[in-house]
């Protein structure tokens, strides 16, 4: 989670210096979410995100360093510089992507679970997105095909009660996503998303029973985002007591409480935090020095090669 | 003459005429309370309030459906995708409902709908949130196609459009958005299909529209110190199109070169080369030129952008070329 948070301030100041470019949706507040999730995960599994996607690659144990050439735009990122912060895609990792288009990429993590079933393999795949999502035609779409399928696919949404400027009670008719589950017969969970080892737990128990092959779940976690919908908005639509809140309740602070209660000493803590800001600083002097992608890439992967 | 921004001159057209006509609405996410996610809507929740300026959820093809439902029993809606990209969302509604209305039902059902946003590629948003989509939706006839350059055509066409009473897709240079120019201050309208000469010149005539505009007007200055004289016609709607003046301008001056943002293959620049070999062959020295993005989806490395984009000096390039 530090890694996260860390990762992403850097990322925020190399944006404000015109070092990364295009639209940076920052995942800080919500760290538990995606940390949880994936610690409930093992390597063979599937993740499926948007293009609030650094804090879920990053989870997924993905390198610092290609992640934040990504965000340069270099050669070495993680999707050779043609992806960008949306779009961050590791195939070894099973890290699906980060998709651009709001909702598009829930049919595709049931395709990617449907895969999984097909050639019997005990993968799950699980998939994020936010509350606003909910609202499109392919989350609809993709939830009844899981659900009448009973495809191994745990739905996380991260509602973080803002779609952009839009608050959930403006945009849902039933404001708790979870129990849309009804609507489609699938197991349903609803979370805060602030405790990272409650949220392993409970995503964990969904992941297994989409491995029994009992199928689908739908878990709503609720969380908040400290920054703007992106970097471009200043986030007026909220209140500063209502931001203050959420701050109180900061995951990384939770879960530094906790650490230290279960009898890890403060230095030992603050020392991994020194650790974590020197790696990160070694990533933007690798996102820095790497070259950008060479011309003649322009046209490369357009097509596939042939096999 | 006041300066507008070509966003300050979109709004006073949707404010106008939705002074003028109770049955105008705008719809679309984050128009409202957000003042417009580029801001054009700014100030119209407050002047029209809840019920005229409508914010909706992430539901694209819901609330086209709700636009052309709504246009059906005589509403005049302006749906506004927050970019085109996001307009494929509700692509079946826009082609397969709004588009043939009227035609499937025998002329019963006219449809007095403007869907408009944000359009055009770069910024580095990537492959996703970078594309100029004109030439998708000018391919389906029973939809109008209009591409405001500047801000006295964007406030002019798109109250023509507002008026008009067919699905109308109006695109939005997203990069244009805080260019300035000036607007009359007296109301005006531009009627649907006429292009205007935006430079006027002997050797060789650009035919383009849109963002694309400011690549040839860049272009046609680099070459007039060379002592090459370019016309420039901006096309302004590619449907209905001014066919009559693209040929009046290549019967005057010989050579053609369309320049778009788009996508060279399928793309509108090719139904223009066809029309202009096809009806005005004699007058041509030269085969008619293209200069678009590049064949491949946009790339998020600034340098990979910056070639896939068209530019001035490509345009440049192409018409030195064709005047060798
Ligand atoms: C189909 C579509 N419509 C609109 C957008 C523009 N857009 C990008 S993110 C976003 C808000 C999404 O909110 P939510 O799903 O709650 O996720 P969050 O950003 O809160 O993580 C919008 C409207 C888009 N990318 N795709």
């Amino acid at each position: 989670m530090v890694l996260i948070r860390k990762f992403e301030e850097a990322a925020a100041k190399a944006y404000s210096v015109g070092k990364i470019g295009g639209f940076l949706h920052l995942y800080i507040g919500q760290e538990a979410v995606g940390v949880g999730s994936i610690a409930a995960l093992t390597p063979h599994d599937y993740i499926v995100s948007t293009y609030r996607d650094h804090g879920h690659a990053l989870a997924r144990g993905l390198h610092p360093n290609p992640l934040m050439a990504e965000l340069f735009g270099k050669a070495t990122g993680v999707s050779k510089g043609n992806g960008g912060s949306m779009h961050f895609f590791d195939k070894n990792a099973h890290f699906m992507g980060g998709h651009g288009i709001v909702g598009g990429h829930i049919s595709l993590a049931a395709g990617i679970a449907f895969a999984s079933k097909y050639k019997k393999e005990d993968s799950v795949t699980i998939c994020f997105f936010g509350e606003g999502a909910a609202n499109i035609g392919s989350f609809h779409e993709g939830l009844n095909l899981a659900a009448i399928w009973k495809l191994p696919v745990v739905f996380i949404c991260e509602n973080n009660h803002y779609a952009m400027g839009t608050p959930e009670y403006r945009a849902l008719a039933v404001k708790d996503v979870s129990v849309r589950a009804y609507a489609y017969d699938m197991a349903r969970d609803h979370i805060e998303g602030d405790e990272v080892r409650k949220v392993r737990d409970h995503v964990k128990v969904a992941v297994d029973r989409a491995r029994r092959g009992e199928g689908p779940t739908l878990i709503e976690v609720s969380t908040y985002r400290f920054r703007g919908h992106s970097m471009s908005d200043p986030a007026k639509y909220r209140t500063k007591e209502e931001l203050d809140a959420y701050k109180k309740k900061d995951p990384l602070m939770r879960a530094r409480n906790e650490l230290e209660l279960g009898g890890i000493k403060p230095d030992v803590l603050d020392k991994l935090e020194i650790e974590i800001q020197t790696q990160i600083e070694e990533a933007y002097a690798f996102a820095e020095a790497s070259p950008e992608p060479p011309l003649s890439q322009l046209h490369k992967y357009v097509y596939a090669e042939d096999k | 003459m006041a300066i507008l921004t070509y966003r300050e001159a979109l709004n006073r057209a949707m404010v106008e005429e939705m002074e003028k006509d109770p049955l105008i609405y705008l719809m679309g996410e984050e128009v409202g309370h957000y003042q417009g996610a580029y801001k054009v809507s700014q100030g119209m929740l407050d002047k029209f309030g809840e019920e005229r300026v409508i914010d909706t959820p992430i539901s694209e093809n819901g609330f086209a459906g709700i636009g052309v439902g709504s246009a059906m029993v005589g509403l005049r809606p302006i749906i506004e995708f927050m970019t085109w990209n996001f307009s494929l969302v509700a692509i079946d509604q826009i082609i397969n409902s709004a588009a043939k209305m009227n035609y499937m039902s025998g002329g019963q059902f006219p449809m007095p709908i403007v869907f408009r946003g944000a359009g055009g590629a770069g910024g580095r948003l990537g492959a996703q949130h970078s594309q100029a989509f004109e030439s998708w939706y000018a391919h389906c006839p029973g939809l109008k196609v209009v591409c405001p350059a500047t801000p006295k055509d964007a406030y002019g066409l798109l109250k023509s459009s507002i008026r008009d009473n067919n699905p109308t897709i109006f695109i939005e240079s997203e990069v244009l958005y805080g260019s300035k120019g000036e607007v009359p201050e007296q109301e005006y309208t531009i009627p649907l299909g006429l292009g205007e000469i935006k430079r006027k010149g002997t050797d060789i005539t650009i035919v383009t529209w849109s963002r694309a505009l400011s690549f040839a007007e860049e272009a046609a200055s680099i070459l007039e110190k060379e002592g090459i004289s370019v016309e420039i016609v901006d096309l302004r709607s590619l449907r209905p199109l001014d066919e009559n003046l693209i040929y009046e301008s290549v019967k005057k001056t010989n050579r053609a070169l369309v320049v778009e943002e788009g996508w060279p293959v399928a793309g509108f620049g090719a139904q223009i080369s066809h029309l202009i070999q096809k009806n005005v062959f004699a007058y041509l020295d030269h085969p008619v030129e293209r200069v678009t993005q590049m064949d491949v989806p946009m790339s998020y490395a600034a340098n990979l952008e910056r070639m896939s984009l068209p530019n001035a000096n490509r345009v440049a390039d192409t018409i030195r070329e064709m005047l060798r």
